[in-house]
């Protein structure tokens, strides 16, 4: 059973297609990253797999249960794009008051606070935490009782590099238990290792839903080799590869996903002309622009 | 159990915010000032002395019990809005009405709290000044019991304040603009009408169940000794004998619910 399925999925306000037959489907275990730009209609689609807006048309399936379900709910982390909690309470307090919710046990509410590096700051006032620090509570009460579904909505703005890195830590950690992740960021080139599959929005329609290679193939980016020769040999090399010279030693000339392999024979077959070769695919961000901008972009 | 996790925590929240203090404060102080000032004349008439102040505290509470209330509840909802914590508490195994009962249940046992205090000082000082010998309880204890069904009331009337206003800043405006309505210009037109009507079919007829409508003159008229009730409501008459009680008990806890209800309407049209 899927953890999520959605269904061509519609959502009108008036007559305006906030998200127009979207469908998609996450698996236990599988991290998806969902991008779009701002009013793609990212935030909307999270809302209607919790239930807190009806759907248009269409059917979204969560764990087997009508989104909103109380037995959904209570296998779902949900951290919200900008949550501000109870300035007043500290962090151990706010997280307690979820495990209660959550039927979990204070213990674990603690455990969680030292997981995600707020062991120290736990009985200070939220009001004093960085953006960074109420985001890690927003985080732990998101993973908090082991949920089959996890949806976080822009859930690494305002962390610091090093504390992004231990959040991607943590949802490997979950999605290695079983647990589905469902992304939904600006941060592109963190994603690009640190998730299975990509789902982009454009204006509320679904344009790409595939992993990294595939969607390199599909957009038929160009790859970039980088070719490093012998000093005195960069313009030999750059007349044989038919290459652009970068400068006195290293040549750049682009291929298709298809013809790398040839490619890359072309350029070891120069032998000892060439000192190093560097290949560099589509970054994620330049397939976002792609998927994100083109009009044909739509699979 | 989702019922008794907001409520906990919606408590602290009121302790840490001074809500509770507040409270409590406002109660105190004009209960302990208002006995004071009846203190002076309550000798010289040969009256229960606490009878007295009841009196006088039924009059401040008909106004500073819904002031409180509403003021403890208008962010409840609106509040949560804005911060983006009703979409999460919503992705929780919790109901709306379980969410709005959780409030209810910490708020009104902040009221209950401070309405004790204000009462149980109010009772001290009589006592230490007059001593034990003529006093009686059951006033102030009418006078407790009744109030808190008035807070109740205007609990929930903040909730459902709250939930329609959907913004905080518009919610305080509104509160205060319900309870400038509902409790002082209520009466006020209420006067204005008997004196224009002068005796008439509004007099007779509609006032007396519009007093009754009222959870505010409810409250009031039950916590007035006898006597004063047949004077002033003698069109009372119309709905039962002049001692029966039953109609204003029925508007005074009928309210509460009422009001909890439509909050409840109201709060699950909210879109977080």
């Amino acid at each position: 059973m899927s953890a999520l399925n959605i269904n061509n999925v519609v959502k009108r306000y008036g007559t305006h297609e906030v998200v127009c037959s979207v469908s998609l489907k996450i698996d236990p275990g599988e991290r998806i990253a969902l991008l779009g730009h701002n009013g793609a209609g990212k935030t909307t689609l999270i809302r209607m797999i919790l239930g807190l807006t009806p759907l248009s048309a269409g059917s979204i399936e969560v764990l087997g249960t009508a989104p909103g379900a109380r037995t959904a709910r209570s296998s779902i982390g949900f951290l919200p794009e900008a949550v501000a909690f109870q300035g007043a309470l500290s962090g151990r307090e706010q997280l307690r008051h979820f495990a209660r919710l959550k039927s979990v046990s204070m213990g674990k509410a603690d455990d969680l606070l030292e997981q995600v590096g707020l062991g120290d700051a736990a009985d200070r006032k939220i009001r004093t935490y960085s953006k960074g620090m109420r985001q890690r509570v927003g985080l732990a009460q998101a993973i908090m009782g082991k949920p089959k579904l996890v949806l976080l909505d822009e859930p690494t703005s305002g962390l610091d590099p090093v504390s992004r890195h231990e959040f991607y830590d943590i949802v490997r950690d979950l999605a290695d238990a079983g647990t589905a992740v469902l992304i939904s960021s600006h941060a592109l080139t963190e994603l690009e290792t640190r998730t299975d599959r990509i789902a982009i929005l454009r204006k509320g329609r679904l344009v790409a839903n595939d992993d990294l290679t595939a969607l390199r193939k599909t957009a038929a980016m160009p790859i970039v080799v980088r070719v490093t020769t012998l000093p005195q040999k960069v313009e030999q090399v750059a007349n044989e590869l038919g290459a652009r010279r970068v400068n006195g030693q290293i040549v750049e000339l682009t291929c298709l996903q298809d013809e790398k392999i040839t490619t890359l024979g072309r350029v070891s077959g120069l032998g000892d002309l060439i000192r190093d070769v560097e290949v560099t695919p589509a970054s994620l961000e330049e397939l976002y622009r792609h998927f994100s901008s083109s009009e044909q972009g739509g699979r | 159990m989702g019922i008794l996790a907001i409520a906990q925590l919606e408590f602290l929240v009121a302790r840490r915010n001074m809500w509770v203090a507040t409270s409590v404060f406002m109660m105190a102080l004009f209960s302990l000032v208002l006995t004071f000032a009846g203190g002076a004349t309550a000798g010289n008439l040969g009256v229960d002395p606490l009878s007295v102040a009841v009196t006088s505290i039924t009059t401040l509470s008909v106004y500073l019990v819904p002031l409180i209330a509403l003021l403890l509840s208008f962010d409840a909802i609106a509040g949560e809005i804005e911060r983006g914590t009703l979409a999460l508490s919503l992705a929780y195994p919790l109901s709306r009405g379980e969410i709005l009962l959780g409030k209810f249940l910490a708020h009104f046992v902040v009221l209950a709290f401070a309405i004790a205090v204000g009462l149980a000082l109010s009772a001290l000082l009589v006592v230490s000044q007059h001593g034990l010998a003529d006093i009686s309880f059951a006033p102030l204890l009418r006078l407790y019991v009744t109030a808190l069904p008035l807070g109740a009331t205007f609990l929930g009337i903040g909730y459902l304040v709250s939930s329609l206003a959907r913004q905080p800043g518009v919610a305080s405006g509104l509160v205060i603009i319900v309870w400038l309505v509902l409790v002082v210009l209520y009466d006020l037109g209420l006067l204005g009408a008997l004196v224009a009507d002068n005796g008439g079919y509004f007099t007779t007829t509609i006032f007396p169940f519009l007093l009754l409508a009222n959870p505010a003159d409810a409250f009031r008229l039950l916590n007035m000794p006898d006597v004063s009730v047949v004077a002033l409501a003698s069109g009372l008459n119309a709905l039962g004998s002049e001692t029966d009680k039953t109609g204003l008990l029925i508007s005074l806890l009928g309210w509460p619910v009422l009001a909890l209800f439509l909050a409840w309407i109201s709060f699950r049209r909210v879109e977080p």
